[in-house]
């Protein structure tokens, strides 16, 4: 059936889903709702998954696809679940420059995963981005939210060891 | 708000600011702040507290971007004009101690470096000067004032007549004149007509817009408010990035702040016109840059590109008559109109008038923000303001332009610096990055990086540019592993040419431009990958 032709209920009782509510009744329930939409998705919940796409397709009254088509289109939303850390790696021009691509080497090394990954036990996601304009600090990398900048290899090892609460 | 009282605003505030007898100022752009100047302004005001200050002796403030970033945190300290670097809380009780006597010698920054004194602020004039969360700050530096001039003295197209005046060219990076813009826009048949302020700042390696917004967001919001009178616009968008969340912030606080004192909303200056701005969140696609894109992505769709004509100014929002203009352009329209367009028309060069805010960074001494009159030469940015190259290495190439720029090698420093020269280097001006590389950045890998960038970012709707990057990708890939022949290098300049020429936006258009200008520069780097002699 339609996506659109389907009742607007939230796909659960959680309340987050207010939220998002909220955000598109402001801006009139319309199209121009959507992106901003998807944001407040992502911020209540961490990912986007496909009853929640649903919810909004039917709210908006916009086609599924074209929803799965915008939260698949832009890089800043996801819809894998993410783990419970997050380091994100700066990989702008001038953090290239001064040696992203090792940073996410050494990641590997200590702990296998690659960026856009998740390590098994889903303690840590690793993410790349393309500029945090802090460019003056280059390299940068945030972990959980925390921007580091110039960060070397030993500091970034050290750091995800604290905040996996790994011994040494 | 009314003249009047705006006028009352300031000079109550510039009394009130001469009365205390220091202000120290702390940067709290995202740079320093995520040097923890929070905790650094805690410090200074536990610490002036201590020793005796009272508010009226010493008052401790955030301030936008200081400028020399990589130095960080900064710390200001007026009137005595004394710039502290690198400060740490725990030299909290030593600056307060030294606001009586000389400054603190061990961070102690000479404020009369090159980096500072061969700057000339315009669209930077109140960065790391006022508090960007107060609105009387702003208006105490002449803030609005341009706003009500325009509103109660001037036509909508006085207005144009100056900007056009001016000869300010957009600062997104095409440099297309300003005010032949907002002629066109005020021309146009339809209504309600549009403001778009683009802050989707996508190119990596460029934070000009950033510290704008993060620094003086009502500047914007006045520049904004000046063109919807002049075009006979209503709404007003900001779509600016969510990797900016300091900038979303401050531009929220202003429009609030704006709108309650009615310089914003309805009837604003107590006349009969309406102007209100919304926010709109970019979602990490470099493509949204694209004006075209950028309008489809505020109505909530896919950011791809469309075909002009018709130009935004006919048909853009919504098929509405648009205006659409950089965050910096927008920062420069209220000095132009409280100083005259004639002012602005002196500074620079024949064709490229006003200054241009650059942030340098890379292998470069002094990283951070600056801003210089057009036609300053490249060799001045990076050995007299930039401080050279750090560690003793050579310059081999200053970046310009981000993805859709190119590499200057040293031999072209001495050229000045504006919108056509930099073309003619097969360089553009861009939004104004400038990475500064040395001798160990290899020009194979940097194109190929620049090529990742455009494959990974281009939207997938035109064909030149979808399976052009990826090629031109695979292709630099075969240098970077020394598998190359001849023939690859021969195909991949014509593919430079045939995406360049057949691309559906800016964004295929010019993603040859790294590659090309590195081959025609550093074309032995290329050959010297080949996998046989002569690449035979």
């Amino acid at each position: 059936m339609f996506a659109y032709l389907q009742k607007c209920e939230p796909p659960s009782n959680d309340k987050r889903w207010k939220i998002i509510a909220a955000t598109m009744r402001k801006l009139g329930n319309e199209r121009q709702a959507l992106i901003e939409a998807l944001h407040s998705y992502q911020q209540a919940f961490g990912y986007l998954d496909k009853p929640g796409l649903t919810y909004i397709a039917a709210s908006l009254k916009i086609p599924l696809s074209q929803v799965y088509g915008a939260a698949t289109f832009y890089n800043h939303f996801t819809m894998k679940p993410q783990g419970e850390h997050a380091c994100v790696v700066c990989t702008g021009t001038a953090c290239y420059i001064k040696g992203a691509a090792d940073l996410l080497k050494s990641i590997f090394n200590a702990e296998g995963v690659k960026p856009g990954e998740t390590t098994p036990d889903g303690r840590l996601s690793i993410l790349t981005a393309r500029c945090f304009g802090a460019c003056g600090l280059a390299p940068v990398v945030v972990v959980d939210g925390d921007v580091v900048g110039r960060i070397t290899t030993d500091v970034l090892e050290q750091r995800l060891r604290k905040v996996l609460g790994h011994a040494g | 708000m009314l003249a009047e009282e705006l006028k009352n605003i300031a000079v109550h505030e510039r009394e009130a600011k001469a009365a205390v007898g220091a202000c120290v100022n702390v940067c709290g752009a995202a740079g320093c702040q995520s040097l923890q100047s929070d905790a650094l302004a805690k410090a200074l005001v536990e610490a002036a507290a201590a020793q005796g200050y009272g508010p009226e002796s010493c008052v401790v403030r955030k301030v936008g971007c200081l400028g020399l970033c990589g130095a960080g945190p900064l710390v200001s300290v007026e009137p005595a004009g004394i710039i502290y670097q690198r400060v740490q809380p725990s030299d909290a009780p030593d600056i307060v101690n030294a606001l009586q006597g000389p400054p603190v010698k061990r961070i102690n920054l000479d404020s009369k470096l090159p980096f500072f004194a061969r700057q000339q602020r315009i669209v930077l004039e109140n960065s790391g000067r006022i508090d960007p969360e107060r609105l009387e700050d702003y208006i105490a530096a002449d803030g609005y004032l341009a706003l009500t001039t325009v509103l109660s003295e001037m036509t909508p197209s006085d207005v144009i007549a100056e900007i056009e005046k001016s000869g300010l060219r957009g600062r997104g990076g095409a440099g297309y004149p300003t005010g032949l813009k907002w002629g066109t826009v005020a021309k146009a048949i339809g209504s309600p007509k549009m403001v778009v302020c683009n802050a989707d700042e996508g190119d990596p390696g460029a934070f000009m817009d950033r510290a704008v917004l993060e620094s003086d967001p009502h500047r914007v919001l006045e520049g904004m408010a000046i063109a919807a009178y002049a075009v006979g616009a209503s709404e007003g968008y900001i779509y600016v990035r969510a990797e900016y969340p300091l900038a979303v912030a401050r531009l929220k606080t202003a429009i609030r702040l704006a709108e309650r004192q009615e310089l914003l909303g309805n009837g604003i200056c107590g006349t009969q016109f309406n102007f209100r701005i919304a926010i709109r969140l970019g979602a990490g696609a470099f493509v949204c840059g694209e004006e075209t894109a950028l309008m489809a992505s505020i109505e909530g769709k896919r950011g791809t590109p469309r075909p002009r004509p018709p130009y935004p100014a006919e048909s853009g929002l919504w098929g509405h008559p648009t205006l659409i203009n950089n965050v910096e352009t927008f920062a420069n329209i209220a000095p132009i109109i409280r100083r005259g367009g004639a002012w602005f028309a002196g500074i620079g060069t024949e064709r490229s008038k006003g200054t241009k805010v650059f942030a340098l960074a890379g292998r470069i001494t002094n990283t951070g923000l600056i801003e210089v009159p057009m036609g300053i030469t490249l060799r001045d940015i990076v050995f007299e303001i930039g401080g050279g190259v750090p560690e003793g290495r050579h310059l081999k190439a200053v970046q310009t332009g981000g993805p859709s720029g190119g590499c200057i090698p040293e031999s072209f420093l001495d050229t000045p610096v504006d919108y056509e020269t930099l073309t003619k280097l097969g360089s553009i001006m861009g939004s104004g990055g400038m990475i500064v590389m040395d001798e160990t950045s290899s020009m194979v890998d940097v194109a190929r990086y620049f090529m990742e960038f455009c494959m990974t970012e281009s939207c997938g709707k035109c064909i030149p540019c979808r399976a052009g990057t990826a090629q031109m990708y695979n292709l630099l890939g075969r240098f970077v592993d020394r598998t190359a022949t001849r023939a690859d290098l021969a195909q991949l300049e014509q593919l430079c040419d045939l995406v360049r020429n057949t691309s559906l936006c800016g964004l295929g258009q010019s993603a040859p431009n790294p590659v090309s200008s590195t081959l025609r520069y550093f074309r032995p780097e290329y050959e010297a990958t080949f996998a046989t002699e002569g690449g035979e």
